[in-house]
C-alpha cells in the first residue's frame, strides 16, 4: 500500500482499456469481411474484465493477520476474449466470389454503432486512468520536497 | 524537553498516510469502472484517524509476538467499506466513475493540505534547531 501501487493500478487499467480498444478496432475493420460458411466468418470479439485481488499480487504475504486485508483488490486484468454468439448476417449475393452454391454469403455479427459507443467509452476510461497516474505522480513529487525550504 | 519526531509531527503524518491509502482505493475503483460485478470501496477516514489518535495518546496495543494481530493503524478490512450505489446497474458494477473521480481529486487536495501542515512542522523544527 503506497503511492507506487497507484501506478500499477492505473497501468493495469490502461492496459485493459487499450486491449478493449484493440478488439473494437478489429471488429470495425472486419465488419464487412464476408465468407461462404458460418464457421469461417469473423465474429465480434469482446474482452472480459475482472478485478485483481491483492493476494495475487503478493503471494508471500499470506500469513496470520494479513488475510483480513486480502479482499482489497489491486487493479484490473483481462480474463479473456469471448466471441459474440449473435446471429450472423446472411445476404443473397450470387455475384460475390465467396458465395456458396445457393448464392448466399455470411457477414460478421458486428454491430458498428455498438462498437463506436464502446470505443468512446474505452477512450474515456483510458483518459481517466491517465489522469489518476498524473495525480499520483504530482503527489509523489510533492512528498520528495518535504522539509525543503 | 526532548524533541521526538512523533510528538513534533502530531497527527499529520498519519493523515498523510491515510490519504495515500485512500488514493489507492479510489484509483482501484476507477481502474475497475468497467469490470462486471465489481463493488466500489472506500476507507472510513474518520475511523482511521480516530485509531491513529488513540495510538498517539497511548491507548494503543503493543505487539509482543509475531502472531499478534495488528490492532492499530493500517488499512484493516474493517476500515475498507463498500459503497452504497445510487442506482443499480445491469452488470452488478457499483462504480460511479464521475463521483469517484471527484473524490479522488478532493483526496489529492486534502493530501496537499496535510503535506502543507507536515512541511510547516519540519520548517518549525529546523528553525528551532538553528536557533534563529
Amino acid at each position: 500500500m503506497s503511492l507506487g501501487s497507484i501506478f500499477d493500478i492505473a497501468g493495469s487499467g490502461m492496459t485493459a482499456q487499450s486491449l478493449r480498444l484493440n478488439t473494437t478496432a478489429s471488429n470495425i475493420a472486419n465488419a464487412e469481411t464476408a465468407s461462404s460458411s458460418t464457421d469461417a466468418t469473423y465474429r465480434a470479439r469482446k474482452p472480459v474484465f475482472s478485478a485483481i485481488q491483492q493476494s495475487m499480487m503478493n503471494p508471500t504475504q499470506q500469513g496470520f493477520g494479513t488475510e483480513m486485508s486480502d479482499n482489497a483488490s489491486a487493479g484490473v486484468r483481462v480474463e479473456g476474449i469471448v466471441e459474440s454468439d449473435a446471429e450472423l448476417q446472411m445476404r443473397y449475393e450470387p455475384d460475390h466470389p465467396a458465395a456458396n452454391e445457393d448464392g448466399y454469403v455470411y457477414y460478421p455479427n458486428v454491430n458498428v454503432v455498438e462498437e463506436m459507443a464502446d470505443m468512446m467509452s474505452s477512450s474515456r476510461s483510458f483518459q481517466m486512468n491517465v489522469d489518476i497516474m498524473n495525480t499520483a505522480k504530482s503527489m509523489m513529487q510533492r512528498i520528495l520536497t518535504l522539509g525543503q525550504q | 524537553m526532548a524533541i521526538t519526531f512523533d510528538k513534533a509531527l502530531g497527527i499529520h503524518q498519519h493523515a498523510l498516510e491515510t490519504r495515500v491509502k485512500r488514493a489507492e482505493v479510489l484509483a482501484n475503483n476507477l481502474a475497475n469502472a468497467d469490470t462486471p460485478g465489481f463493488k466500489a470501496r472506500d476507507l472510513d477516514f474518520q475511523a482511521m484517524m480516530q485509531k491513529a489518535q488513540d495510538n498517539m495518546s497511548g491507548f494503543g496495543m503493543d505487539k509482543t509476538h509475531s502472531a499478534h494481530m495488528d490492532a492499530s493503524g493500517g488499512a484493516a478490512d474493517s476500515d475498507l467499506l463498500y459503497r452504497v450505489p445510487n442506482q443499480p446497474s445491469v452488470d452488478g458494477n457499483t462504480v460511479d466513475a464521475q463521483a469517484e473521480q471527484t473524490r479522488f481529486m478532493r483526496n489529492a487536495m486534502d493530501y496537499q493540505a496535510s503535506f502543507q501542515f507536515l512541511n510547516g512542522k519540519f520548517t518549525g523544527l529546523t528553525k528551532a534547531l538553528k536557533g534563529e
